[in-house]
């Protein structure tokens, strides 16, 4: 690692100061993400302002009979809540299918939300990456993609989003609530929260400088039955080839989102309009456009059957 | 042929002074910035003992418990949150130490293997890994024991997984759930089936 300074941060305001005014400073909380790429020099901060400790952990009923996730309520917590097994069955089925238990303690609501890809070129330090490097290149491109996406890509960069919890926060609707450097409050809906690679493959959410994600709301709950499906080469502990989430109401109608597969949890709305129709009407609108590779073309009958299967699940 | 008595020099000894001039020169300059600018004092209770350290800020708490403390039951295997062998228990709860700065575990109650039980008096899930020969080399035996002390423990707490079917029934830990829950735990001897019943032995007693 490179060296660094560190401080605990005194409150919520001073974290934010510190981290928008001092050049090299970044939030840490569960660090299962940041330190992993601190130590192969991928993230290379100059100061660390530790916030685990500030007041946002805390998982709150709303008056409109949502959820307000803190920040900084690790995924287990969430997992494990009783309203979050109850009323958001797709979110605690989606934590519990990323990492492992150790991780799950230590990761937060908000840290997995920013985790960065998984692409083998990313973590290749000596080959060129756009994410890495902006304006280097995209080694992906005619090397080894099978894992990588297959829509929503560019010709700058084709990784996938990997996190499990966010297929499953798109599916609900859920809004990202955040403090700026100017003590202002905002709310980015999940869908504007992780931003396609473009010609900037580097800009992957659009939080400013000092920023801070303070929770994640969920709308009230949605019903129906509550499906999430991740295929992947181990059954356990390993990034999603393909994931679906799934709610799936009584009359057939409900709603998708497929993880693995794009640089952002994939919800195409004119698609799940489709469930009725069933699983090759849906991923043959959702994935519309797609680009895939010789090697990752397969993710997309991969998709329709998974989604056939869930579909019989819901109905049987 | 008698061998003459060797200086008391341990392994562990050899293998840090080796690591030590394998550093060499480049990593000093770094090392003295660190020290300059990023050292960190920490007051931590580990195994019931209070401790407070002063060490370089890019410490994990992994490196912490070996390299300061010298506690070396908690293994160091990959470094990454890949393999579990660093898995210890903080306020209860487990955790790769390897992911984690020491620097924030100010107030923080750490268990490691050393402090589950005595050679003496064995913490139950140790006593289980002996009776059911769950183990070959061992490495990954102190972050095994300390990941299922802390699942028998989730379960109570409700703690769902990737294997329970319905999520707001009363958790059960059968073979399963058992194999989900101790995923992040690689054994590269692959002792998995004596270890699954092992931590059911202890999971099934009242």
């Amino acid at each position: 690692m490179q060296p660094f300074t560190y401080e605990r941060a005194a409150s919520i305001e001073a974290a934010v100061a510190t981290v928008a005014s001092r050049p090299g400073a970044r939030f840490i909380a569960g660090g299962t993400n940041l330190l992993d790429l601190m130590k192969v020099q991928i993230e290379t901060p100059a100061h660390l302002v530790d916030i685990r400790h500030l007041p946002l952990r805390a998982i709150e009923d709303l008056p409109d009979g949502g959820l307000r996730l803190g920040a900084l309520a690790t995924n287990t917590e969430v997992a494990a809540h009783l309203r979050v097994k109850r009323d958001y069955g797709i979110l605690a089925r989606a934590i519990m299918a990323g990492a492992t238990g150790q991780l799950r303690n230590k990761a937060t609501t908000a840290g997995n939300l920013l985790q960065r890809n998984r692409c083998p070129y990313f973590y290749e330090t000596n080959l060129p990456c756009n994410k890495r490097r902006p304006g280097s290149g995209c080694s992906a491109l005619g090397g080894v993609t099978r894992s990588l996406a297959v829509v929503g890509t560019s010709s700058h960069c084709i990784a996938s989003n990997p996190g499990d919890m966010a297929v499953a926060l798109r599916v609900l609707d859920a809004a990202v609530e955040t403090m700026r450097p100017d003590g202002s409050r905002r709310r980015i809906p999940i869908g504007d929260f992780h931003r396609l690679p473009g010609d900037r493959p580097e800009i992957e959410h659009p939080l400013e400088p000092g920023e801070l994600v303070t929770a994640v709301t969920l709308p009230r709950p949605l019903g129906g039955t509550h499906h999430y499906h991740k295929v992947r080469d181990r059954a356990s502990y390993a990034f999603a080839i393909v994931s679906i989430a799934v709610v799936l109401q009584e009359d057939g109608t409900g709603r998708v989102a497929f993880g693995g597969v794009a640089p952002r949890p994939w919800r195409v709305e004119e698609a799940e309009a489709l469930l009725p129709d069933g699983a090759a009407a849906v991923v043959g609108t959702a994935f519309q456009g797609a680009t895939p590779t010789p090697e990752n073309a397969f993710k997309i009958p991969l998709a329709e059957r998974t989604l056939k299967l869930v579909l019989s699940e819901g109905r049987a | 042929m008698s061998v003459p008595p060797s200086p008391k020099i341990d392994r562990r000894a050899v293998v840090t002074a080796a690591a030590v001039a394998a550093a060499g020169m480049p990593s000093m300059s770094g090392a003295q910035a660190a020290g300059s600018k990023g050292s960190v004092a920490v007051s931590l209770t580990v195994n019931g003992e209070h401790r407070r350290l002063d060490f370089d800020s890019r410490v994990t708490l992994l490196d912490a418990l070996r390299e300061h403390l010298h506690l070396t039951g908690t293994k160091k295997g990959c470094d990454h949150g890949h393999c579990g062998a660093c898995t210890v228990l903080v306020n209860g709860i487990r955790i790769n130490a390897c992911l984690s700065l020491a620097a924030m575990h100010e107030g923080d109650e750490i268990t490691t293997v050393e402090g589950l039980g005595r050679s003496d008096a064995l913490h139950p899930m140790q006593a289980a890994f002996i009776e059911h020969d769950a183990f070959q080399c061992g490495y990954c035996t102190p972050g095994q024991i300390c990941s299922a002390v802390a699942v028998l423990a989730e379960v109570a707490a409700g703690v769902p997984s990737h294997a329970t079917g319905d999520l707001t029934a009363p958790m059960m830990l059968d073979n399963g759930e058992l194999r989900e829950r101790m995923s992040g735990n690689i054994c590269r001897c692959g002792a998995y089936s004596n270890i699954a019943d092992a931590v059911a032995d202890v999971a099934g007693r009242p």
